[in-house]
């Protein structure tokens, strides 16, 4: 097979997919409040906090035009740990991949599956928060509802762009960079803690081109009772993140385990 | 009808040659040993086997498929029982063999029917519950064999099946293996443990830096490259004792640290003098595979 093909995509990903779903479900209410807890202590935390001391932001109170930031934000986060700590774990500590291709089952498929759980993992880290902002009452439009099939797509872009840096990663300690690099400047930049047009022009030009500006953009929206300006075009920037990110992860991981 | 067959094999890495030329016909039923030194290629020849790396040269074909081209179809036959354990920690005993059942594409049902029987096999009925960390090495291994037979394979691939278990451990993996071999099943199997490849090898290739340097039954091998009497002396003056006479009674000397090895065809003479040294002691054995293997392949570390 040429390692630049495109990625065979076929179901036999199901069974690696049922795989990682049935390690999440024996420590499934301990991993969703964990993943709760986070995003929870920064919109209360902020939210009530310095929202107190802000007249509203964007036309609404702060809390809850922080909410929408952080649904896509803790959304990013969990598919990104997952396709990083948890997909490294598998691939090269436990040789869990090594098994698995030891069956009928290709790398493509394995990448398929790392993938579609990535973002599987991520909706429902996303669906728990979303909970919660409803519960508060911090969104009380229907159009709110459409965020749930926005979960998905964040899931894909952001799993996949991690699973390209795992593909390339030596140890646990290289994820930090990517942290570092992309990740916190992306939750600072992409209008999740306050808006875009707050930045100087510079880093609005770069705010651009990053795709958590774009998922925000749909999110807020929704959740604040609008329907958003231009969605399919950030969809399709959400979009062709996820498929670039995936034919690189494809490739590298091609690179490094079928030599 | 071979199940696998290997013809010129190449694979570099670095431009260094791993696999160089080696072509091999596996026929169904038999028990095939690869041996060799660390870093001899066997693993390598293993995963081009399996379609997980493509060969640089050569052809391979696996249960009547091309491979790497139709390596997955072919894999759907297939049992690998890899050097490293790769069972899932996350999972019991029985969950491990129903999880690797739907690689396969197994029905659910059909998975679930064969696990009592698999787990009997290996010995581990009263673990099914159990978490994979609570087992020993000798069951984690047994456990990897019965996860590789979850397909009802007819070719099983071993990588050092007995590595790292004690001898108990050891002489338990190679009962199933035989119970494997008279149920009908072919097996490629990979070791450095000479005694294994006696127990349960019809045929074997010794492999080093890529090639296969002979190959034929234990027997044959013993027969064609080695001297059927073996003394191994060592203790006080050995050397000289060596140089003095043994050199001139013996067909073959090597030395390896404080231990002399004589070959012979005739052990008499060297016996007769080795009744008069007193300081020396002796062991007096017939020729196995060891021997041949060293002397094929050398005495030096291999890392």
């Amino acid at each position: 097979m040429h390692i630049f093909a495109p990625p065979s995509m076929s179901l036999r990903f199901v069974p690696v997919w049922r795989r990682n779903l049935l390690v999440w479900r024996k420590l499934a209410i301990p991993s969703i409040l964990g993943n709760l807890a986070d995003p929870l202590i920064y919109v209360l935390g902020l939210g009530y906090g310095l929202g107190s001391m802000l007249p509203e932001v964007g036309g609404v109170p702060y809390i809850a035009f922080l909410a929408a930031g952080m649904v896509c934000s803790s959304t990013m986060n969990s598919a990104t740990f997952e396709a990083m700590y948890s997909a490294f774990s598998r691939m090269h500590v436990q040789r869990t991949w090594d098994a698995i291709m030891n069956a009928p089952v290709d790398l493509d498929d394995v990448v398929l599956a790392e993938l579609a759980w990535a973002a599987s993992k991520s909706v429902l880290s996303g669906v728990a928060i979303l909970a919660v902002v409803w519960l508060l009452g911090l969104s009380g439009s229907v159009l709110s509802l459409w965020v749930i099939a926005l979960l998905p797509l964040i899931g894909l872009t952001f799993g996949a762009l991690a699973l390209a840096v795992t593909a390339m990663a030596r140890s646990y300690d290289f994820f930090m960079y990517y942290f570092t690099l992309l990740i916190t400047p992306m939750n600072l930049l992409c209008g999740v803690f306050f808006p875009v047009e707050q930045l100087p022009a510079a880093f609005q030009a770069i705010a651009v081109f990053l795709p958590l500006t774009h998922a925000v953009a749909i999110a807020r929206p929704l959740l604040l009772g609008r329907i958003p300006p231009d969605a399919v075009l950030h969809a399709l920037v959400l979009l062709a993140y996820a498929a670039a990110g995936f034919y690189a992860a494809t490739v590298l991981f091609r690179r490094r385990l079928l030599k | 009808m071979a199940v696998l067959a290997a013809h010129n094999l190449r694979k570099s890495y670095a431009g260094e040659e791993v696999v160089a030329g080696v072509s091999f016909g596996i026929a169904p039923g038999e028990c095939f040993g690869l041996l060799g030194p660390n870093g001899a290629g066997k693993t390598t020849t293993l995963r081009l086997c399996l379609g997980l790396t493509d060969p640089d040269g050569g052809s391979i074909e696996l249960m009547q498929r091309p491979v790497p081209g139709e390596a997955r179809p072919a894999r759907a036959r297939v049992g690998v029982v890899p050097q490293m354990d790769n069972l899932d920690p996350d999972f019991t005993v029985g969950e491990n063999l129903l999880v690797y059942g739907r690689y396969f594409g197994l029905a659910e049902r059909a998975i679930r029917e064969r696990i009592p029987e698999l787990l009997e096999f290996a010995g581990l009925t009263a673990r099914a519950e159990s978490r994979i960390q609570t087992l020993s090495g000798g069951m984690k291994r047994r456990l990897t064999l019965a996860r590789a037979l979850i397909n009802d394979p007819d070719l099983i691939f071993m990588d050092e099946p007995t590595t790292g278990l004690d001898p108990q451990a050891r002489h338990l993996i190679w009962e199933r293996l035989k119970q494997l071999l008279a149920g009908g099943k072919t097996i490629v199997l990979t070791t450095h443990f000479m005694e294994e490849a006696e127990r349960l090898c019809a045929r074997l290739a010794i492999m080093d830096r890529g090639r296969f340097i002979t190959e034929g039954s234990p027997r044959e091998l013993i027969l064609r490259h080695i001297e059927p009497h073996v003394i191994e002396v060592h203790g006080d003056g050995v050397t000289e004792w060596a140089d003095r006479e043994a050199g001139g009674l013996a067909t073959r000397l090597e030395k390896s640290g404080d231990t002399v090895f004589c070959y012979a065809a005739d052990p008499a003479s060297l016996l007769a003098s080795l009744s008069g040294q007193r300081e020396l002691r002796y062991l007096h054995r017939p020729a196995n595979l060891e021997d041949v293997f060293l002397k094929l392949t050398g005495r030096e570390l291999r890392d």
